[in-house]
């Protein structure tokens, strides 16, 4: 690991104009991903600025109904919110699926939306990639991609978004707000991640120096109706295959969609917001059929690699599996089969 | 570029001085001369180095020595009090949870996290959406709590009954 210096920032300014003033500089915030990093080779910044005390680790409550969570709140504390568990049930659940305990007491929302991806060959020095190494090739083309994109990849990259939290995220609007030289920004978090392109070494909208200070939660009464799933090579602590968040809002039938949150994780460079598929789900009944047309709608465009298209039908047994947890039985449904 | 550093590791002050690249474990093990806390695999993915950092469980091959100044730690050495084992650490014991002992400490950690996680009313996901109070620690809750531990002899089966037995005791005596 190459040496590097460690400066603890005072106040969020200070952190900014630090790392904003040096090119090899990096913040930190539990270390989780950035230190794993260090150890692999795969980033060398020569200083460290620990942002991971700055007073950003409180839930507040917004004027619309919504939250907004600071930078430094820890992903345990944040799934454990009565808050967000009572209002946002599908973000507590991708946070609680994402990791194990003990590294959830430490990830925090900042450090867990720019984690980077766990693409092998992204985490491994000695095979090409576009992505750690601008211009040497991608290794995942032609190689293992039963974990890689079926959207949105390009000729560059095709590595997945890891986290569970921001495909939570993306399905509730949510806004991450920065800090940067030029003063505070906020970006919807479906525009925050990039598609590769050409330039998939770029993961966000980020510039060098901006610091993430929070994430607001849109006030969103209908997402009490939500949850997340995952679907995974073993039992928990893995990363994703696939995995679904919704948030349904239901006439008063309780059964027919009025309106329909939906975004996927595991299949994309970005958490994918999936609105060809609500687009599809408004106004029809919540059933097993009208899920698969959702579906249907959303992966037509799909590129499955050697290994991966396995996760065309994984979305769509998925997003059945959610919807059927979702609505209440009503006899007759034909979501009983699925069950 | 050595920094001084002072970390509270169970119950004792130290000062150390660490390069900034020296992570919690290696401090505890290396500088210290703490090694219940075990270096598996470096990366975060076993659990077999976790301790309770502040309070909670948490794993310390990825947490900077620097970073975590003035640190209150406690690790599986220092879980009893006056020469006697933790309960958890007892019921590991009574119930075979283990063959080479490697990941025991971690485990040990994690399981006293765990407890305390659940105390709290902390859902895990497999927690039923809306459930409020008190959490059964049953075999799935204990489980799925307890799989940031890995153990290579495979002693799922009797941990996971040891940290039932514990979560059981710690319940009748509140
Ligand atoms: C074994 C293992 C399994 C995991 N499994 C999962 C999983 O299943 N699902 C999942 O979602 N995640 C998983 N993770 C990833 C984990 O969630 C992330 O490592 C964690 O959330 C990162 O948070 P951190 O605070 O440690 O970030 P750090 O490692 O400190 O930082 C990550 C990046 O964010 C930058 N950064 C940090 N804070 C800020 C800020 N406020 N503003 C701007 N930039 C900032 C850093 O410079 C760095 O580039 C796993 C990690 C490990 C080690
Ligand atoms: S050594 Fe820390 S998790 Fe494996
Ligand atoms: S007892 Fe040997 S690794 Fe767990």
């Amino acid at each position: 690991m190459k040496p590097f210096r460690y400066e603890r920032a005072t106040d969020a300014a200070h952190a900014v104009a630090t790392v904003a003033a040096h090119p090899g500089a990096a913040f930190l915030g539990a270390g989780t991903n950035l230190v794993d990093h260090l150890k692999l080779g795969i980033t060398a910044p020569d200083l460290l600025v620990d942002v991971s005390r700055l007073p950003l680790d409180e839930v507040a409550e917004l004027d619309d109904g919504g939250l907004r969570v600071g930078a430094n709140v820890r992903n345990a504390d944040l799934a454990a919110h009565p808050a967000v568990r009572a209002r946002y049930p599908v973000l507590s659940q991708a946070l609680l699926s994402g990791a194990s305990g003990q590294l959830r007491n430490l990830a925090t929302t900042g450090g867990n939306l720019l984690q980077r991806t766990r693409c092998a060959y992204f985490q491994d020095p000695s095979t090409p990639c576009n992505k750690r190494d601008p211009g040497s090739g991608c290794a995942a083309l032609e190689g293992w991609t039963r974990y890689h994109a079926i959207l949105g990849a390009s000729s560059h990259c095709v590595a997945v978004h890891p986290s569970d939290m921001a495909v939570a995220m993306a399905a509730l609007d949510a806004v991450v707000v920065t800090l940067g030289p030029d003063g505070e920004r906020r970006i919807p978090v479906t525009d925050f991640h990039r598609l590769p392109g050409d330039a998939p070494h770029r993961d966000t909208v980020l510039r060098h120096g901006e610091l993430i200070t929070a994430v607001e939660l849109p006030g969103l009464p209908w997402a009490a109706r939500s949850r997340y799933r995952k679907v995974r090579d073993r039992a928990s602590y893995a990363f994703a295959l696939v995995s679904v968040a919704v948030a349904l809002d239901l006439e008063d039938d309780g059964r027919t969609v009025r309106e329909a949150r939906i975004a996927l994780g595991g299949i994309a460079h970005k958490p994918w917001r999936a609105e060809r598929a609500e687009q599809a789900l408004r106004g029809l009944p919540a059933t097993e059929e009208s899920c698969r047309t959702a579906a249907d709608a959303e992966t037509a465009d799909a590129h499955p690699l050697r290994d991966n298209a396995f996760k065309i039908p994984l979305v769509h047994n998925t997003l059945v599996a959610v919807v059927r947890d979702l609505v209440p039985e009503t006899p007759g449904s034909s979501l009983e089969g699925a069950r | 570029m050595e920094t001084e550093i002072r970390l509270r590791v169970d119950g004792q002050e130290h000062e150390v001085a660490v390069d900034t690249r020296t992570t919690v474990l290696d401090a505890l093990r290396e500088r210290l001369g703490i090694t219940s806390p075990k270096k598996g695999c470096d990366h975060g993915q076993c659990g077999s180095c976790t301790v309770l950092l502040d309070g909670r469980r948490a794993t310390t091959c990825l947490a900077l020595a620097v970073a975590h100044d003035g640190a209150e730690i406690v690790t599986a050495e220092g879980l009893g009090t006056d020469g006697e084992l933790h309960p958890v650490q007892e019921a590991f014991v009574d119930h075979d949870a283990l063959q080479c002992g490697y990941c025991t400490p971690g485990q040990v950690c994690s399981a006293v996290g765990v407890l305390r996680e659940a105390a709290q009313g902390w859902p895990s996901v497999v927690t039923e959406v809306g459930a409020e109070g008190d959490i059964v620690l049953d075999q799935e809750e204990i489980a799925e709590r307890m799989s940031g531990n890995l153990c290579r002899c495979g002693a799922y089966v009797n941990i996971v009954s040891a940290v039932a037995a514990a979560a059981e005791a710690e319940g009748a005596g509140r």
